[in-house]
């Protein structure tokens, strides 16, 4: 498959190069990768980095910049696909993943330079260090802004929670969670928040802004990063009901990709599948 | 400036190792806007309420909530705040071990996270709060500096040296009101520079937090039953000033390690670890403090003397070891 640099290209073209090069680095790693969470992201991840976020990836440590923290950390993949094709790093960077002693392995490790603010993998703790960042930038009288991308599973963590209430006791408008609910985790549906939970009710009762979107719908991802910016005096939590594997028919609400490794029959397959827009269009979001 | 006097020391041991600690970060605030003090809802146990006042955009209290207080302080600490966030020794070293690892450790965020009401000194409270295998755990977290300051002085010294020092350090507080004075001038104090307070003997004494104090009235009794020993402030736990445990094991006869804190993993045991890695040839070394099992409670004063870890024991023990080594021979 050849990348296409997405600078030029539109909104679904560029999510579709992203599910390309995760795809792509991860059957070249041979190994097995935490697929499934990379590819549900992805047009949340390209919306952000494209439309929403302050950065330089020319000047990744530029001062002013807002924060990315990418708390569900297996999901690294598919962030440094986005932040390869944002240009922090060339191709032939991105494909030193899984190789021993490369910057990039299977979770964040804080690289500010590459634009990895953080290191994280192990869950439920970049909301309190976004918290933290963001209470400093507030008390610095800075105008920037954290965003933590969360997953639907990572919520089952306890300190997910300490954070979230402290981070609406103080108000901390300039701080976004934005939870990718795909809806499973390592061993199958999340069904703790399947029942007479709604993990979306759980973070309007810790008293932040909720906006639930369809995490593949643009025009609503865009929609609620303006409406979270708007909220100055509580903190806001994207919901987006997205689907694991998204993108790739057959990796679609199949946790067998949750973390797998991609074969060369495999990788023709998503090749196939990701060979049109129609294809990464087809799918029924989660929610 | 910190003025170390005997009347100082005196009035500073009246207030207490916790309360000093918010005296000083409160001092120390005054000159520094870049001071940040987090507290787990202990800002009242840690004499922070006047930081608290005087100081409200430099302070927090995130709640009960140890392993959020942890994160939040690393990313302050990497919005270039110096970061002092307090709680329990128990809650600081172990319910947020793993935040330590990752924020602390594995990103070497600069926070200094200072353990309060370490080793007995919680009294009735029971071992629910005490703090005595908060050096074990904290020791196996790469990159970060452990130190136990011996009295109310060093408490001030090390709060100074950490506000500019640029890595991530556990500041353990351990003793009560009136815990014995062990400087009473000044002195210097570096990070990771041990502090002889006696001439190197053939008997040596090494400790840290307010063991310290305790050893040099041991060191007294042991005099008086004429044995010379010695006293080595080893306030920096981690990493080990080995140039001094080097001068030790060439020198002394035998050493001993006392610690408020288990005998597992603690400061003996790092010790232990230095001259068995660097191939040192030295006296037996005797590892003094709490045994592997929960302690019987009792106020502060009745679990040092039940663990013989105030001056009457630690000669005890020292006579004892000594004994014994001498009808080995």
């Amino acid at each position: 498959m050849e990348i296409i640099r997405t600078a030029n290209l539109s909104f679904s073209a560029s999510c579709l190069e992203t599910r390309r090069l995760i795809i792509e680095t991860a059957f070249k790693c041979g190994q097995a990768t935490h697929i499934g969470g990379s590819l549900s992201m992805v047009e949340l991840l390209t919306t952000l980095y494209s439309e929403v976020l302050a950065h330089r990836p020319h000047e990744p440590e530029w001062a002013d910049r807002d924060i990315f923290i990418l708390s569900k950390g297996h999901s690294f993949l598919g962030h440094l696909a986005v932040l390869q094709q944002q240009g922090y790093f060339s191709a032939e960077k991105l494909g030193t993943y899984l190789t021993n002693g490369s910057d990039f392995i299977a979770h964040p490790v804080k690289k500010p330079a590459l634009g990895v603010e953080s290191s994280n993998g192990s869950l439920g703790q970049g909301l309190s260090f976004g918290m933290g960042m963001a209470l400093g930038m507030r008390r610095r009288r800075q105008d920037r802004r954290v965003y933590v991308m969360m997953g639907d599973g990572e919520c089952n963590e306890g300190s997910v929670w300490e954070s979230a209430a402290t981070a609406c006791e103080l108000a901390l408008g300039n701080l976004t969670a934005i939870v990718d609910e795909n809806g499973l985790r390592n061993d199958g549906p999340n069904t703790t928040y399947a029942g007479r939970v709604v993990l979306a009710n759980v973070w309007r009762a810790f008293g932040w802004n909720v906006v639930e979107v369809d995490g593949h719908d643009h025009e609503a991802i865009l929609a609620a990063f303006h409406e979270a910016r708007g909220k100055t005096e509580v903190p806001t939590a994207i919901v987006a009901h997205t689907v694991k594997g998204k993108g790739v028919p057959f990796m679609e609400n199949n946790n067998d990709w949750h973390h797998n490794r991609i074969t060369a029959n495999v990788f023709e397959e998503c090749v196939k599948a990701l060979g049109s827009e129609k294809t990464i269009a087809s799918g029924e979001t989660h929610a | 400036m910190l003025e170390i006097s005997a009347r100082n020391a005196r009035g500073w041991t009246r207030i207490g190792p916790r309360a000093i600690y918010g005296q000083a970060l409160t001092a120390l605030a005054s000159a520094d806007p870049n001071i940040f003090a987090l507290s787990a809802d202990l800002g009242r146990s840690s004499g922070l309420d006047r930081f608290s006042k005087e100081y409200p955009d430099q302070f927090l209290n995130v709640g009960i909530a140890e392993q959020n207080m942890v994160g939040c302080a690393a990313g302050l600490a990497r919005m270039g705040y110096h970061v002092f966030a307090s709680t329990f020794a128990p809650f600081a070293s172990m319910r947020a071990s793993e935040q330590v690892r990752m924020n602390m450790g594995y990103m070497r965020e600069p926070v200094k996270l200072v353990a309060l009401g370490s080793g007995l000194s919680m009294n009735y409270l029971g071992n629910s709060h005490f703090g005595l295998e908060d050096v074990a755990v904290m020791r196996t977290v790469p990159g970060l500096t452990i130190i136990a300051p011996a009295d109310c002085a060093e408490i001030q010294k090390t709060l100074e040296a950490c506000v500019g020092y640029d890595k991530p350090v556990y500041i353990r507080l351990t003793g009560v009101p009136n815990s014995p004075v062990v400087y009473t001038e000044d002195y210097v104090f570096e990070i990771g520079k041990a502090v002889r307070l006696t001439p190197l003997r053939e008997v040596m004494l090494i400790s840290s937090g307010t063991t310290v104090g305790h050893c040099l009235g041991a060191v007294e009794l042991l005099a008086q039953a004429g044995i010379e020993a010695g006293v080595l402030n080893m306030h920096t736990i981690k990493p080990l000033d080995t140039d001094a445990l080097a001068d030790i094991a060439a020198k002394a006869r035998a050493i001993f390690v006392i610690e408020e804190h288990t005998t597992v993993g603690g400061l003996g045991s790092a010790i232990l670890d230095h001259y068995n890695d660097a191939g040192l040839s030295c006296p037996p070394v005797f590892r003094h403090g709490i045994p592997d099992r929960f302690v019987e409670t009792g106020d502060y004063t009745f679990m040092l003397k039940q663990n013989r870890l105030d001056a009457e024991g630690i000669a005890e023990v020292v006579k004892e070891r000594l004994g014994r080594i001498g009808a080995d021979r």
